[in-house]
């Protein structure tokens, strides 16, 4: 290589590129991402965070808790169940119906004791000939669609997080470590505010095992006053504080644990689809003013 | 300076040494603080609540302190003042602006510590490998800016026109590093884009920082030291140009992990490139094996070792790399310690004890005075060892972690147990690192300060040496 220009025409066609890919791209494609529709419910998903929740964020960046924990759920596919609820008029029929999509399950008592499963297929298209075939006689099923993977089996989520989770964040912190849990739902798993902030305050006093190191920064030690504080922790056995004190968690305590109970990423959304749907999220204000 | 006037080696090296001294001095000072961190992090994996009362020392932010003070207190400054040297030595050319070059180095320096200081209030930015505070990162732009446009000029006004492969990997460096910072403190401090396009972004960066900006600079460093130091020939150009093509066309494009809730294809196209990152490895091992083979110079714990055991450490961090980057492996190792662990390889292993060699190598020639061998030595021994107790239990840890986070039927706790021996090893390589980054801020220091004091003392020399002579007169 001879000339400067040639050193610098090559470092820029390489680096321009993978720009373009991996940074204007994603802006066209994802870039102006609005609210979109759950599925079958037609709610806007997602909603802002407000109030405390949004503050909490800033804590959750602050103390760089992504350093640990992921919020991202992964999937590896999905399992999908046929649950019979009407055999129809004519059983024998449908039970024949069944029994030429799946013959293992050609026995009278499948369609007893309803509603029930009647199988489990490796995807949607399988279950639509099942599907077909048993509203062809005159009797109901539904499909049910569950991702699987060992993520959603841990409880994690329901189902794997997409960009749309994520469009209200800011800073997105999706994570690459998992020296704690992934904390994408965990405001539908552990959605107790005194557990959090018991966890916050002594997580050994919670979770055994725990290694997560202690915040006892985030909480205010207190000499009890006349009347004890209705915020005080209620802790036992090591952690609780000397008698005629109390553990009150400070404002960022109360912001943190309101923003990890606004965690929830598992609406069922059309790219990610999870039938039945879960039980709506409560609102994140009225949890954190507990 | 025109053509005619090709200056000696010596007042080239003369010109390099303000800057030079404010870049290594300042470096060696953050890599022992970085060092500190480190270990104030590793300490929560022995006993958690260790810093419960203390936000300084809790692990989110003793971490990024350590990641922030590595990368952009140690690495680049060092990378830079090593690439400054090798431009004027190798257009045999004195430092353009050298005074300029060291106020952008104090600058930086200084953007350092207030990005540090921004980090211990909490106002890291949330991003991993950029952490740094937007007000301090704007500093940090700025000082590297200042510093690469002289460092570039001072390559146009070179006297000899021929180019070694060095000059080429040092300033792709300087012209990659403006950048990707500057993308990156626009699309996500100034004007911050929506949702996971952030994560793209960060991740776009970390892995054009790790994969490519520190790969030209410490390859700069090491082609020119491996001729040097064994008295042979570089096998080959040809050779060396296949790694620069292959580290800019194939590095640019890891950086986004397997997993994560960006769409299938920017991962895939990540994944591919480690993989193709095997191609510029094995060229370097070439390179490196050819150039070496059959040298005289005995290796023991010299300037040669150091650098041997940094392509050593570029291989295996580029081969994990590499093999973490198949997706039926990636279920196993993404979100575990081992991407973690082959990075600290990448910045311990391969990039520091690169910069080590040729620190030692530089900073006699520019300050006049030889730092004792044994002190290099010694830095080697524990060094070394250091960086491969802190990434090789690391990565082990982390396939332990990944198999049993991949076990639907084992608790999620057991993961974080089986990693747990690897971090309390890790520990240990992270003392024996901070106890090398102390023999090498003293052998920094050192040299510095015997400069200063040979001057000093020939100044006083002279002055008592004069009067009599005038007496006499």
């Amino acid at each position: 290589m001879k000339s400067s220009s040639t050193i610098f025409l090559a470092a820029f066609i390489a680096l321009s590129a993978s720009w373009a890919a991996f940074v204007l791209v994603p802006q066209i494609q994802l870039g102006r991402a609005d609210q979109a529709k759950t599925v079958p419910a037609e709610d806007k998903y997602p909603v802002a965070r407000a109030g405390l929740a949004a503050q909490g964020a800033e804590v959750y960046r602050s103390l760089g808790c992504v350093y640990c924990h992921s919020q991202q759920v992964g999937q590896q596919g999905v399992k999908v169940e046929v649950v019979l609820f009407d055999a129809g008029t004519n059983t024998s029929t449908t039970l024949a119906a069944i029994a030429k999509v799946n013959p293992e399950i050609n026995k009278p008592e499948t369609i007893t004791g309803l509603p029930k499963e009647i199988a489990r297929v490796a995807d949607i298209a399988a279950s639509d000939a099942l599907v077909k075939a048993v509203t062809a006689v005159g009797g109901k099923v539904e499909v049910n669609v569950i991702p699987t993977g060992s993520d959603i089996s841990r409880g994690w989520g329901k189902r794997r997080t997409v960009a749309q989770d994520y469009i209200y964040d800011s800073v997105v912190q999706p994570g690459t470590r998992r020296a704690g849990p992934d904390l994408a739902n965990v405001g539908s798993r552990l959605a107790d505010p005194n557990w959090q902030l018991n966890h916050l305050y002594a997580p050994k006093s919670v979770l055994k095992d725990s290694v997560m190191p202690s915040y006892r920064f985030l909480f205010e030690k207190r000499k009890i006053g006349k009347v004890a504080s209705a915020e005080a922790l209620k802790l036992t056995g090591d952690s609780a504080p000397a008698a005629g004190f109390e553990i009150v968690p400070t404002d960022k305590a109360r912001q943190l644990v309101a923003y990890l109970l606004s965690l929830r990423s598992d609406a069922p959304l059309f790219e990610s689809p999870v039938t039945p749907p879960p039980a709506p999220a409560p609102s994140t204000n009225t949890v954190a003013a507990k | 300076m025109t053509a005619t006037s090709t200056p000696s080696p010596k007042q080239i090296d003369s010109s390099c040494r303000l800057p030079l001294f404010t870049l290594f001095s300042g470096a060696a000072v953050w890599l022992v603080m970085s060092c500190v961190f480190g270990i104030a992090a590793s300490m929560t994996f022995h006993k958690p609540d260790i810093f419960a009362e203390c936000t300084v020392g809790t692990y989110g932010r003793a971490y990024p302190a350590w990641s922030h003070l590595l990368v952009y207190g140690f690495a680049i400054p060092s990378g830079l003042g090593v690439g400054l040297w090798l431009l004027a030595r190798l257009g045999r050319v004195e430092v353009a602006k050298p005074f300029v070059i060291s106020i952008g180095a104090k600058l930086w320096h200084a953007g350092v510590l207030v990005g540090l200081v921004g980090i211990m209030n909490g106002q890291t930015s949330g991003y991993e490998w950029f952490e740094l505070p937007r007000y301090a990162a704007v500093i940090l732009l700025l000082a590297f800016m200042l510093m690469a446009i002289w460092a570039f000029v001072t390559y146009s006004r070179r006297n000899e026109e021929s180019l070694y492969p060095s000059q080429w990997f040092t300033l792709a460096s300087l012209f990659w590093f403006p950048w990707i910072f500057s993308t990156t403190i626009l699309l996500l401090q100034f004007f911050p884009v929506r949702g996971v396009v952030q994560s793209s972004v960060a991740w776009w960066f970390a892995g054009n920082l790790l994969n490519v900006w520190l790969t030209l600079s410490g390859l700069a460093a090491t082609f020119y030291l491996l001729p040097k130091l064994t008295n042979r020939p570089l096998q080959s150009h040809y050779l060396a140009l296949f790694v620069f093509w292959t580290v800019l066309i194939f590095g640019t494009w890891t950086g986004i992990p397997m997993h994560s809730p960006l769409p299938a294809w920017m991962s895939t196209l990540s994944s591919a490139a480690a993989v193709m990152m095997i191609v510029p490895m094995l060229a370097l091992a070439s390179v490196v094996f050819l150039t070496t083979i059959g040298a005289k110079t005995a290796c023991g714990g010299g300037l040669l070792c150091f650098s041997k055991f940094g392509v050593l450490s570029f291989n295996l961090a580029t081969l994990a790399a590499a093999i973490a980057a198949c997706p039926a492996i990636a279920r196993i190792t993404d979100f575990t310690w081992f991407n973690h662990g082959h990075t600290t390889l990448r910045l311990y292993g391969f990039f520091a004890m690169t910069m080590f060699a040729a620190i030692y190598y530089i900073l006699p020639k520019v300050s006049g005075v030889e730092i004792c061998p044994r002190r290099i030595k010694g830095h080697f021994w524990v060094a070394m060892p250091g960086a491969l107790l802190l990434a090789v239990p690391m990565i082990i840890g982390g396939i332990k972690q990944g198999l049993k986070l991949a076990d639907m039927s084992a608790p999620f706790l057991d993961s974080t147990k089986v990693a747990m021996l690897g971090f309390r090893i890790g520990t240990l390589g992270e003392v024996l690192i901070a106890i090398g980054a102390l023999i090498f801020l003293a052998n920094v220091l050192l040299s510095i300060i015997s400069h200063y004091r040979v001057i000093a003392k020939s100044a006083i020399a002279d002055a008592t040496a004069k009067q009599p002579t005038e007496v006499r007169l």
